[in-house]
């Protein structure tokens, strides 16, 4: 039943009170009218008796308490959904803006989404190759899996993003298609662009949803930015059985529109004026990746936050990392060492790393590999800041070791050019090399067999010999 | 007249006008019959909360009032299940209702359809009363569940029926009591989830919660019966720790509430147990195990129950004597729903938003263990560990504190422990258990006479380790004198030979008391040994480059957990390389 409401009661921020209306439902979706005859769209967020308020998407610039008629449209916010939608570009409420028409929908759904039943869903275990030495060995993302990049402005988060789509599309498709969709969210011009160009680039931008809310759209139209996109990209996995990839940018903006949103309620706030239900509202969202019995597709999210400061424990990146299954985390040290990825590894991980990777995925010995590699990178802090205070010279020879170790490990693992795809053995492989600039006895993490089988001494100097090798040919190249 | 609901605000609604409504009653609320429970009751308005979405719901839709509070339904087939929040089975649901959890489901928490073989126990003219048991029936291949009067009736038993197969929902037994009237008991009873089921009395606390987690049963013990905390920032590990509980502790019955976290570890704990084999009676972990789910994304209200849920259910095997123990993951997701609804009743926050009334409620969980001698005169426990995952890694927020002072173990998970990949990434300095003086008798006669002799020594050297970092922290560990470089020597192969465990090695992932202490034995055994070479002025450095210390740092590996003999080879080495160390 829809009913036309003339004027409103009251306007409060992005929020609108009605009154007197009978047989409003919760979270409703309401169109309004303005006299110039501009329509703007909002959704029922609270109701008493008859009064009802109604929170306005594209905000209440210049609304009044009369100007309006509005309609109560009977049912939630919904988004018409086809296969269509691929290579399409929405705004961040769902509307297209490429100029190509509306979308001829199959079926609607709700944005909110519903969600997935444990008991149905499929324990992800495909690992996605993504070409990063960094990330295929010591924090493996695997198909289905929500792996956000912790980063800080100024880092290089979304040439990351931009690479890993690049080069992790193909890995074991049979044949069921991949898709990307991408919600920009408070993100400049220049970013979304960005990431327009390097699907171009890559050719792939037929399968590219876009969903964007830039930093100067309506900030409430940013909460419904990411279900809308999740709802897209549910359909098209679930629906259409395609391996989509979710690319949520930048989270920090999300959270500082439910921040704004909250406050123009006038909720009670929990930590730095953040609301109560972050957690939970965080979930509706990270939550709806995955892989469903039944289903072809999967839902694969990487989500792409700021840390405030680069303060990991701000209550964004806080609450993120509770929910998803693990982080990529970026470091500006690393960054302004000139390695990129600049990834911080020792506070990176991915849960589900562990039931992917091994004999039958990867390697038998990745496991290994990568538990030594954490433990030597972590000695290797330890070195540092005792030779910062005593000097290199006086540290123990095993000290010294690590220094090396460290050192290489950033030049030659952790760096990697930016159209450098390396295959999981030459990952594993260099895994090895560098773990053999240690001692054999410094190795506690690897088992007997496993040691026996891939420690070898000579690889570290054959190594030594090629980073020489390498070396000199980059200089003579200088040269010339 | 119907009552009608008034005002909606997220899984908050309110009634006007009303006295029909008793505090905690269970009502359905709307169209769609959703649960919701009763909290908070005035003249001029009733408060409820919805254990589900309320989207689509309006003014002036019907709330019908139970009369009863929000129950449980106990009996055979809550083992190797899965149930949300409330108790609706999960499993049921996706059969019917596919993938995604929709609104208003209302299937039986219990198959009725399944039938048991029931025995029955008691015959015409007997008199029970609250707690005696009248019929058992095989509930999965280890366990038996004995069905068990009501806490709250007694009366003579007028007709039993033969033994034979039953359903749930059979009546079996009718009970008359002293007013003369008649009860029919089936197979299952409801209890209301937020009172805890009563108890003869409490015993005292006397035997571990073997876990066969080195740092856990050696360093910082659980008691049957007992509290335990699990805190720790994200990626610490702790799922990881509750999971390797979940599949070793030596309890008969294991209760994992999946409170408010990630959809994907329910599925992995599913999956991962009915392929796991219990070590002690070689059938499938499932087959103790009930699952409670209620992850980060389905509606806050029910998460809010799950944890009463759960502890309903623990405390019901309890009572037919067994050993249970519960997984509380995560114990401040279940803190922040109290938070988010608290805030929508508009009530004033205390520390951090969190309701005033938050240490109360976590006591009264934790209350809810114990060691108790049951109503039917056998004996149980219910053992709590609850993860707490505190906002920003930072112990000092208030349900990591709260927490703190109502449970009597504390195993705090460390960032940068977990960073270096150690795992159990349970830091020995800040962690500590009450029990060791409780547990002391147990350990003194079924493990051996030195045990806690050993355990302490142990934790000294750990200790000394810490205070000896500083130092080199600053000036390096070259010019610290020879003893103390064999602490530090000593520490490391304590810290990686003994405390960091793996999980996914078929021998170390669970370790028997019994290798513990002589895994220990064996490490100080090498140290008063190259003690005494220290104390004749020779250079550790001897020592350690015999090798004797990796092969030390390794028999966690080279030890099968049925062959504890070849720790004699073990000593034999030392000697021999001491002996060749000191030539």
């Amino acid at each position: 039943m829809a009913l036309q409401l003339m004027g409103l009661q009251q306007i409060n921020g992005s929020l609108v009170v009605f009154d007197h209306v009978k047989n409003a439902g919760f979270d409703e979706l309401v169109t309004i009218t303005l006299n110039d005859g501009t329509v703007r769209t909002g959704r029922v967020v609270q109701i008493e008796g008859e009064r009802v308020v109604v929170q306005v998407f594209e905000g209440t610039n210049g609304l009044s308490l009369n100007n309006t008629t509005s309609k109560f449209t009977g049912k939630p916010m919904e988004l018409p959904l086809s296969k269509e939608l691929l290579g399409r570009i929405f705004n961040g409420a769902g509307r297209p803006i490429d100029g190509l028409g509306e979308i001829y929908p199959e079926e609607y759904a709700d944005i909110n989404g519903q969600p997935i039943n444990p008991v149905a869903r499929i324990y992800p275990r495909n690992f996605i190759c993504t070409g990063i030495s960094s990330i295929d060995a010591l924090m493996t993302l695997i198909r289905g899996q929500k792996l956000p990049i912790f980063s800080d402005s100024g880092l290089p988060h979304n040439k990351l993003a931009a690479q890993i789509v690049r080069q992790a599309k193909v890995a074991d498709d049979n044949g069921q298609g991949f898709g990307i969709v991408f919600a920009a969210m408070g993100v400049t011009n220049d970013i979304a662009d960005y990431f327009k160009s390097k699907f171009e680039e890559n050719g792939v931008l037929e399968r590219v949803v876009m969903f964007q809310n830039l930093a100067n759209d309506p900030i409430i139209e940013r909460i419904l930015t990411p279900r809308c996109a999740l709802t897209a990209a549910e359909y098209l996995a679930y629906r259409c059985g395609m391996h989509i990839l979710v690319i949520l940018t930048d989270m920090t903006s999300y959270a500082e529109a439910v921040r704004e949103f909250s406050s123009s309620k006038g909720e009670i706030p929990a930590r730095k004026g953040y609301p109560g239900y972050l957690y939970s509202d965080f979930a509706s969202l990270y939550e709806r990746a995955g892989m469903i019995k039944g289903c072809k597709g999967s839902v694969t999210q990487i989500p792409i936050l700021t840390m405030p400061n680069g303060d990991i424990t701000h209550p964004i990146p806080d609450l993120t990392g509770y929910i998803t299954e693990g982080q990529i985390v970026l470091d500006r040290q690393l960054s302004q060492e000139g390695v990129y990825p600049p990834i911080s590894i020792l506070p990176s991980l991915s849960r589900l790393m562990k039931d992917g990777i091994g004999e039958g995925y990867t390697r038998e010995d990745h496991q290994a590999v990568a538990n030594q590699l954490f433990s030597c990178y972590a000695k290797v802090a330890d070195a540092r800041s005792l030779a910062s205070v005593i000097g290199e010279e006086e540290l123990s020879p095993s000290d010294k070791a690590y220094l090396e170790f460290g050192r290489q490990f950033e030049a030659h693992f952790l760096n990697q050019a930016e159209n450098e795809e390396r295959t999981i053995t030459q990952t594993l492989d260099l895994g090895w090399d560098l773990l053999a600039l240690l001692p054999k006895g410094e190795l506690d993490r690897i088992d007997t067999v496993l040691l026996d089988r891939y420690y070898d001494a000579y690889r570290a100097n054959r190594f030594r010999k090629k980073v020489q090798h390498m070396n000199t040919a980059k200089s003579d190249e200088e040269q010339a | 007249m119907a009552n009608t609901i008034y005002s909606i605000n997220g899984p908050v609604i309110k009634l006007k006008n009303t006295t029909d409504f008793s505090m905690l009653e269970m009502v359905y609320v709307g169209k769609q019959q959703i649960i919701g429970e009763v909290i908070s009751v005035n003249r001029d308005e009733t408060t409820i909360q919805v254990y589900e979405s309320t989207t689509g719901l309006q003014p002036g839709e019907p709330v019908v009032g139970t009369k009863a509070p929000l129950c449980a339904t106990l009996g055979p087939g809550i083992l190797s299940n899965i149930f949300d929040g409330i108790e609706r089975p999960l499993e049921d649901m996706a059969k019917a209702e596919g993938g995604f959890i929709g609104v208003g489901s209302s299937l039986p928490a219990l198959n009725t359809d399944k039938k048991y073989d029931v025995t029955i126990r008691v015959k015409v003219g007997d008199v029970l009363s609250g707690g005696d048991i009248y019929a058992t029936c095989p509930e999965t291949a280890l366990i038996e569940h004995r069905c068990m009067v009501p806490p709250d009736l007694s009366g003579t038993v007028v007709e039993a029926v033969e033994n034979g197969t039953y359903t749930v929902n059979d009546p079996v037994v009718v009970l008359e009591d002293r007013n003369g009237k008649r009860h029919s008991l089936t197979l299952c009873q409801k209890w209301p989830i937020r009172t805890a089921r009563p108890f003869k009395e409490r015993k005292p606390i006397d035997r571990p919660l073997i876990t066969g987690q080195r740092i856990i049963d050696t360093m910082f013990p659980i008691a049957k019966g007992g509290t335990a905390a699990i805190p720790g920032g994200f990626g610490t590990g702790k799922t990881m720790t509750q999971h390797q509980l979940a599949k070793w502790c030596d309890a008969d019955i294991i209760v994992y509430i999946g409170c408010g976290e990630r959809g994907n570890e329910m599925t992995q704990v599913l999956e991962e147990f009915s392929e796991l084999v219990d070590p002690r009676t070689g059938k499938a972990l499932t087959d103790r195990t009930v699952l409670i789910a209620n992850t980060s994304n389905m509606p806050v209200a029910a998460r809010e129950a799950s944890i009463y849920t759960g502890i309903t259910l623990a405390e019901y095997y309890r009572d037919m004597g067994y050993h249970v123990a519960i997984m509380a993951d995560s114990t401040s997701r279940w803190a922040e729903a109290l938070r988010e609804i608290s805030g929508r009743l508009e009530e004033m926050p205390a520390e951090e938003g969190y309701p005033a009334y938050l240490p109360s409620r976590l006591s009264g969980f934790y209350e809810r263990a114990g060691y108790m001698v049951n109503l039917n005169d056998t004996e149980g426990s219910v053992s709590i560990i609850g993860a707490v995952s505190p906002q920003g890694s930072d112990f000092s927020e208030p349900v990591t504190q709260n927490t703190k002072r109502f449970v009597r173990c504390f195993w705090a998970l460390d960032k940068a422990l977990a960073y270096a990949r150690h795992y159990p990434a349970i830091n020995w300095m800040n962690s500590y258990s009450e029990y060791v003086d409780d547990l002391a008798p147990y350990f003194r006669e079924k493990v051996g006479e030195d045990f806690l002799t050993c355990r302490s020594r142990i934790s000294k050297l750990l200790a000394e380790e810490s205070s000896l970092m500083e130092i080199v922290k600053l000036i390096g560990a070259d010019v610290l004198p020879d003893d103390q470089k064999l602490v530090l020597e000593i520490a490391k192969l304590i810290r990686i030979g003994f405390l960091q465990q793996n999980a996914f090695h078929k021998d170390d992932t669970y370790v028997p008391l019994e290798k513990q202490f002589q895994m220990m034995k064996v490490i100080l055994y090498l140290y008063d040994q190259a003690m005494t070479l220290v104390r004749k002025n020779m250079p550790v450095s001897n020592v350690v480059a015999t090798g004797i210390f990796e092969k030390l740092g390794r028999m966690k590996y080279d030890v099968p957990n049925d062959h504890l003999d070849l720790f004699e080879e073990y000593y034999r080495d030392i000697d021999q390389q001491i002996a060749a160390s000191n030539r």
